[in-house]
C-alpha cells in the first residue's frame, strides 16, 4: 500500500444528508439474515461481502481487496418511517421551539432578524466566524416562548419534550414525519440565525429517513472454538433494525391499522436509539440473551473502557513484568529483587562485538531454559528464537553486529513503578538483583516513596531497551537521586520501624559492649574498614559503633545530636535524625555525599539498627502499662478536677451565667470550653507519664524511637479521653440525648463521650459504645475519602500535566503562556533545597571550612 | 458602573498598579513574549477600578509571598 503523509490543517464536523448516505453506500440491505444454509453471507444481508471482508481468503466485492486491504464499505437501508437521531434530540427540540409550525420561519420579528443577521454578517466580514454561535444563542433565546408567529400570525402552542424521544404540542404528539416536514421548510438564512450552517447541516438531516449500515470491518464476528460464529453487538443491533424496518414496510403496504404501524414505528425508534447509545435514561438498555447490555456506538467511545482512555491514551508495552512485592532489608535500597522466572523472560539486547562474542556465546549455549541464558538473536530485521534445534546454527553464525537478547543479570538497569503514580518518586530506577522466589523484593526503606506495603501490593518492572533509555533512567531516575522530595525538601527515604528503634537503643549513653561484640556486629553489616575497627578500646560505647558507619569528615548538629568529624559526640539517634520525611541527618548526608555513597551509608545505618535490635531484643509487656501508684493517684485527681470544672462550666451555662465568646453562641462556647478542659487532661497525663516513667519502659522507647506516641501509653494505662465525632463531643442518638439512660439535654462529660477509664482497666459499657462510635466513624471516613481525593487528584494532575518550568524560571503551559513568573515565587528547586529554603550562610561556612 | 465598596483598601487585596508603556515593553522584552501570553485580568475587575486601565495595559500586582516575601505578578487587561 502506498503511504501518503499529510498534515491535518483543520477538521470540520458536519451531518450526513440522506443523499450523502446513499451516495457513500455500496449496498442496499434488504434482509436481516446474515448467512445462508451453507454459511455464506447472504446477498443484501448485513454481512454482504460488498460491505468489506473479515474472513481471510475472501475478497471484497466492492474493491476486490483482501482482508486488511479493504477498509470496508457502507451500506444503507430505507426506513419505512423517519426516526429521530437520539444524539441530536436536544437540537431538534430547540428547532421545534424556535420555528413556526405553520410557516417554519424563525420566531423573531423582522426587526430582530435584521439585527442578528447584521451581527452575523459583520462577524463573517471580520473573519471571526467562531463568534457566530454566540449571536445565534441570543437569537434562539429571543425566539423561544413566542405565542404567535410574527410572520404568518399563526397561534402557537408550547412544544414539550418528553424523554427520551417524543415531542408534544398540547396533548397531540408531533410525529417525526411532521417534524421532518417543518424542518424541510426552514430557510437557509433562518438556519444560520438558529445556529446551524446549512452548508454542513440542515435541520432535517437530524431525522433519519435513510439509515447507514456501517462496514463489517468495524463489527467483525468472532469464531468460537466450537466453530460457532459470535456476531458483534453492532451486528445484532443492526439486524434488529433491519427486521423491524421490514415488518414496518410490510404492514404499511398491507394497509394495517395505524395502531400496529405506530407500535412498530416506536420499536424502530427504540432500536435506532439504542444502536447509537445504549445508556440513556428512560430507555431500557438492549440486552444479550445472557442479560448483559449491548455495547453500541457510544459505549465504544465513552469512559474508561472506551476508545480514548483505553486504546488511545492507554498504551501497553513489552519487556515489563508485574508481581507481588515483599520486603528484603538485606538488599540495597537502589536494588530490586527479581525472581529467576522473570529474569529468564525479560531480556536486555546486547550487541555482539569482537570483545564480547565469547561471553555472549555462553548465554546462547545456556538457551532460554537455563539461567543465565538468552531467548532471541536479532540479525538485522530477522529475529531468531533460540531453541535446542537452532542453537548450533546460531552459535556458529554469531557475528559482530548481531544482537543477543540475554537474560537479566545482577546490576542491569530497570524501572520500577507502583500505581497510583502520584509523584515522580512513584517510578524510580533500580538495579536488578536476581533472587529465588516469585515476588519482587525491595528494601523496606523505599516503601515510603512508592507508598507500598506488603499486604498483597503488586508492582511493575520495565527493562529499558536502548543505551539512551538506560542512561536516562540511571541519571534521572535512580533511587539515590530521588532521596530528597520535591514536595518539602526533606528525605522521603529513611529508616523505619526496627532500624530506628535499634539505632535509638544503640546510641543510648548506657549502651556498651566488648570490642569483640562490636566488631562482630559491624562486620555482620559489612563494615570492614580495619582502620575504624582497630581504634576500638576494650569497652566500646554504642555511640562509637554508630560512628563507625558515618563518613570521617562528616559534621552535623541539631538540638539534640552533635556529630563532629564523623564521631557521634552526644545525643541519641531518633526519628528526627534518621526517620522518613524529617531525618535531618540523612538529608545532610544526602546533600554532602554522592548518590552511591549515600546508598552505602543509608544501607549501613539501616542494617546496623536492625542488627543491634536483633542482638539486644525488643518487646513489650503488660507491666509496661503499670504506672506507679502515686502518679496514678495524681492522675485520678487531675481527671476528677477536670470533670468538676467541666461540670462547673455546665452549671454556669444552665444558670444562664455563661458569657458567649465573640462570634459564637452560648451553646458553642460551652462545648468549646468543656472540650478544651477535657482534652487538656489527656495531654497533661501524657506529659506527666513521659516525665516520670522510666526511660527503660518499652512503650516509652517505642514512643521516642519509632511509631507511637506517649498518648498511646496514657490511653492504655490511665485514661482514654474525650471521644470526638465531627470535631465536637458526641451529639446524636436519641432525641436530645446520646443514650436512653441519660436525661435529655444532659451536657455532662460522661453523657457526651468522655472515657475516664483506661484500656487496661477496662471501659464501662457506655464508654465502650462511645468509643466504638468514633472508631466506626473514622473507619467509614477513610474508606469514603480515599476514592474521592483520588479522583480530585486525577483531575488536578490532568489539568496541570503540561505545566513546565522554562529556562528563564517562569512556569508556562503548553502554549507557552505564563502561569507563574518565578517558580514558587523564589525560583527554588525544593528537591535541591533544605526544607524549601537555601541557607547561604551555612553553605559559605561549610565551604570555607573545607578550604582551610 | 459604580462600585460601592473600594476593595483595594482590604487587607487581602494586593497592590495593583498600571505599568507605563516603557515598563510594559521592557517586561515583554525580558520575558520574550507577546502580551497575550500574559495572565489576564478583566477591565471590570474591581481591583483595578480606580486605575483607568485600558485593554492592552499591563497591571503590576505586588503580592506577599510565603516563600519569597514579595512577589511581582503581571496581568494584561482584557475586555469584559
Amino acid at each position: 500500500m502506498e503511504t501518503v503523509f499529510k498534515k491535518v490543517g483543520s477538521i470540520s464536523f458536519s451531518l450526513l444528508s440522506p443523499q450523502q448516505i446513499k451516495k457513500m453506500a455500496h449496498v442496499k440491505i434488504v434482509t436481516p439474515e446474515l448467512y445462508d444454509k451453507e454459511g455464506y453471507p447472504v446477498e443484501g444481508g448485513l454481512m454482504d461481502t460488498r460491505l468489506g471482508v473479515i474472513d481471510p481468503g475472501l475478497r471484497c466485492r466492492t474493491c476486490n481487496g483482501k482482508l486488511k486491504e479493504c477498509p470496508g464499505h457502507f451500506g444503507y437501508i430505507e426506513l419505512g418511517r423517519p426516526a429521530l437521531h437520539i444524539s441530536y434530540i436536544k437540537a431538534i427540540y430547540v428547532f421545534l421551539q424556535t420555528t413556526c409550525k405553520e410557516c417554519s420561519r424563525i420566531l423573531l420579528d423582522d426587526e430582530n432578524i435584521q439585527k442578528y443577521q447584521g451581527k452575523i454578517d459583520k462577524l463573517k466580514e471580520m473573519g471571526k466566524d467562531d463568534l457566530i454561535p454566540k449571536v445565534s444563542k441570543l437569537a434562539r433565546a429571543g425566539a423561544k416562548n413566542v405565542k404567535k408567529c410574527p410572520h404568518c400570525k399563526a397561534k402557537l402552542n408550547v412544544v414539550k419534550f418528553e424523554k427520551p424521544s417524543t415531542f408534544m404540542e398540547e396533548t397531540k404528539r408531533v410525529s417525526p414525519i411532521e417534524i421532518l416536514e417543518r424542518f424541510e421548510k426552514i430557510s437557509d438564512a433562518d438556519c444560520m440565525l438558529i445556529g446551524v450552517n446549512p452548508q454542513y447541516a440542515r435541520p432535517e438531516w437530524m431525522i433519519m429517513t435513510v439509515f447507514p449500515i456501517p462496514p463489517v470491518t468495524m463489527r467483525p464476528s468472532i469464531t468460537l472454538e466450537t466453530g460457532e460464529r459470535a456476531e458483534d453487538d453492532l451486528t445484532h443491533k443492526l439486524s434488529d433494525i433491519v427486521r423491524i424496518n421490514q415488518r414496518l414496510f410490510e404492514n404499511i403496504n398491507a394497509g394495517a391499522p395505524e395502531i400496529i404501524v405506530e407500535d412498530l414505528w416506536d420499536l424502530l425508534q427504540y432500536h435506532i436509539t439504542t444502536f447509537f447509545n445504549n445508556d440513556i435514561a428512560q430507555v431500557p438498555p438492549a440486552r444479550h440473551r445472557s442479560g448483559q447490555p449491548l455495547k453500541t456506538i457510544t459505549e465504544r467511545i465513552k469512559s474508561k473502557e472506551g476508545r480514548f482512555r483505553h486504546n488511545l491514551a492507554g498504551k501497553r508495552v513489552n519487556y515489563a513484568a508485574r508481581t507481588v512485592i515483599s520486603p528484603d532489608p538485606k538488599i540495597e535500597l537502589n536494588e530490586v529483587g527479581v525472581p529467576t522466572l522473570i529474569a529468564m523472560e525479560l531480556t536486555v539486547p546486547e550487541r555482539v562485538t569482537e570483545w564480547n562474542l565469547d561471553w555472549l556465546k555462553t548465554f546462547i549455549k545456556n538457551g532460554p531454559k537455563v539461567y543465565p541464558g538468552a531467548n532471541y538473536v536479532l540479525d538485522g530485521v530477522k529475529k531468531k528464537k533460540i531453541t535446542a534445534e537452532t542453537q548450533e546454527v546460531i552459535l556458529t553464525e554469531l557475528t559482530p553486529g548481531q544482537i543477543v537478547e540475554r537474560h537479566l543479570l545482577d546490576g542491569d538497569i530497570s524501572i520500577f513503578n507502583r500505581q497510583p503514580s502520584l509523584h515522580r518518586m512513584s517510578i524510580m530506577c533500580h538495579k536488578i538483583r536476581v533472587l529465588p522466589g516469585k515476588s519482587f523484593r525491595l528494601n523496606p526503606s523505599v516503601c515510603n516513596p512508592y507508598n507500598a506495603d506488603f499486604d498483597g501490593d503488586e508492582m511493575n518492572l520495565h527493562i529499558p531497551q536502548t543505551e539512551e533509555a538506560r542512561a536516562e533512567a540511571e541519571i534521572l531516575m535512580e533511587v539515590e537521586t530521588q532521596i530528597t522530595s520535591p514536595k518539602h525538601g526533606l528525605n522521603v527515604i529513611g529508616c523505619i520501624e526496627d532500624a530506628v528503634t535499634g539505632n535509638y537503643l544503640l546510641t543510648d549513653d548506657r549502651t556498651e559492649m566488648t570490642k569483640e561484640e562490636a566488631i562482630e556486629l559491624l562486620i555482620s553489616i559489612g563494615v570492614e574498614d580495619s582502620k575504624k575497627l582497630n581504634k576500638f578500646k576494650k569497652k566500646v560505647t554504642g555511640k562509637e559503633i554508630f560512628s563507625a558507619v558515618l563518613p570521617e569528615n562528616f559534621d552535623f548538629v541539631n538540638d539534640k545530636v552533635t556529630i563532629e568529624n564523623g564521631q557521634l559526640k552526644s545525643g541519641q539517634i531518633d526519628p528526627k535524625t534518621i526517620g522518613e520525611d524529617n531525618g535531618t541527618l540523612l538529608r545532610d548526608i544526602n546533600r554532602s555525599y554522592s548518590g552511591s555513597e549515600c546508598v552505602d551509608i543509608f544501607g549501613k545505618i539501616f542494617k546496623l539498627g536492625i542488627a543491634y535490635l536483633q542482638k539486644r531484643g525488643f518487646t513489650i509487656t503488660t507491666s509496661d502499662a503499670d504506672i506507679p501508684e502515686d502518679i496514678r493517684e495524681k492522675a485520678k485527681t487531675i481527671i476528677s478536677d477536670a470533670i468538676t470544672s467541666a461540670n462547673d462550666i455546665i452549671d454556669q451555662y444552665e444558670k444562664g451565667k455563661l458569657k458567649n465568646l465573640s462570634g459564637k453562641t452560648v451553646e458553642q462556647t460551652l462545648e468549646l470550653m468543656v472540650m478544651q478542659k477535657l482534652n487538656e487532661t489527656r495531654n497533661i497525663v501524657g506529659k506527666m507519664i513521659s516525665k516520670t516513667v522510666s526511660d527503660t519502659n518499652n512503650a516509652i522507647i517505642m514512643s521516642r524511637a519509632g511509631k507511637g506516641n506517649v498518648l498511646n501509653l496514657a490511653q492504655t494505662s490511665i485514661l482514654v479521653g474525650q471521644q470526638a465525632l465531627r470535631g465536637g463531643r458526641i451529639e446524636r442518638g436519641y432525641k436530645n440525648r446520646t443514650l436512653s439512660l441519660f436525661r435529655e439535654h444532659d451536657k455532662s462529660p460522661e453523657a457526651k463521650g468522655f472515657v475516664r477509664h483506661s484500656y487496661k482497666n477496662g471501659l464501662n459499657p457506655v464508654e465502650f459504645f462511645f468509643h466504638a462510635m468514633t472508631g466506626r466513624d473514622s473507619l467509614m471516613d477513610t474508606a469514603l475519602r480515599t476514592p474521592k481525593s483520588g479522583y480530585l487528584y486525577r483531575r488536578l494532575a490532568n489539568a496541570l500535566q503540561d505545566l513546565k518550568v522554562e529556562y528563564d524560571g517562569t512556569v508556562r503551559d503548553a502554549n507557552k503562556t505564563i502561569i507563574q513568573f518565578a517558580y514558587g515565587d523564589d525560583n527554588i528547586d525544593v528537591s535541591r533545597s533544605e526544607n524549601g529554603t537555601i541557607d547561604v550562610k551555612k553553605i559559605v561556612n561549610e565551604v570555607s571550612k573545607k578550604t582551610k | 458602573m459604580d462600585i460601592s465598596v473600594d476593595i483595594t483598601a482590604h487587607i487581602l487585596v494586593p497592590k495593583h498598579s498600571k505599568m507605563s508603556m516603557e515598563e510594559a515593553n521592557a517586561l515583554l522584552e525580558k520575558l520574550n513574549i507577546s502580551i497575550n501570553q500574559l495572565p489576564k485580568i478583566l477591565k471590570s475587575d474591581p481591583a483595578i477600578h480606580n486605575l483607568n486601565a485600558e485593554v492592552g495595559d499591563i497591571i503590576l500586582i505586588e503580592r506577599n509571598s510565603p516563600t519569597s516575601g514579595k512577589a511581582n505578578y503581571y496581568r494584561a487587561v482584557i475586555n469584559g
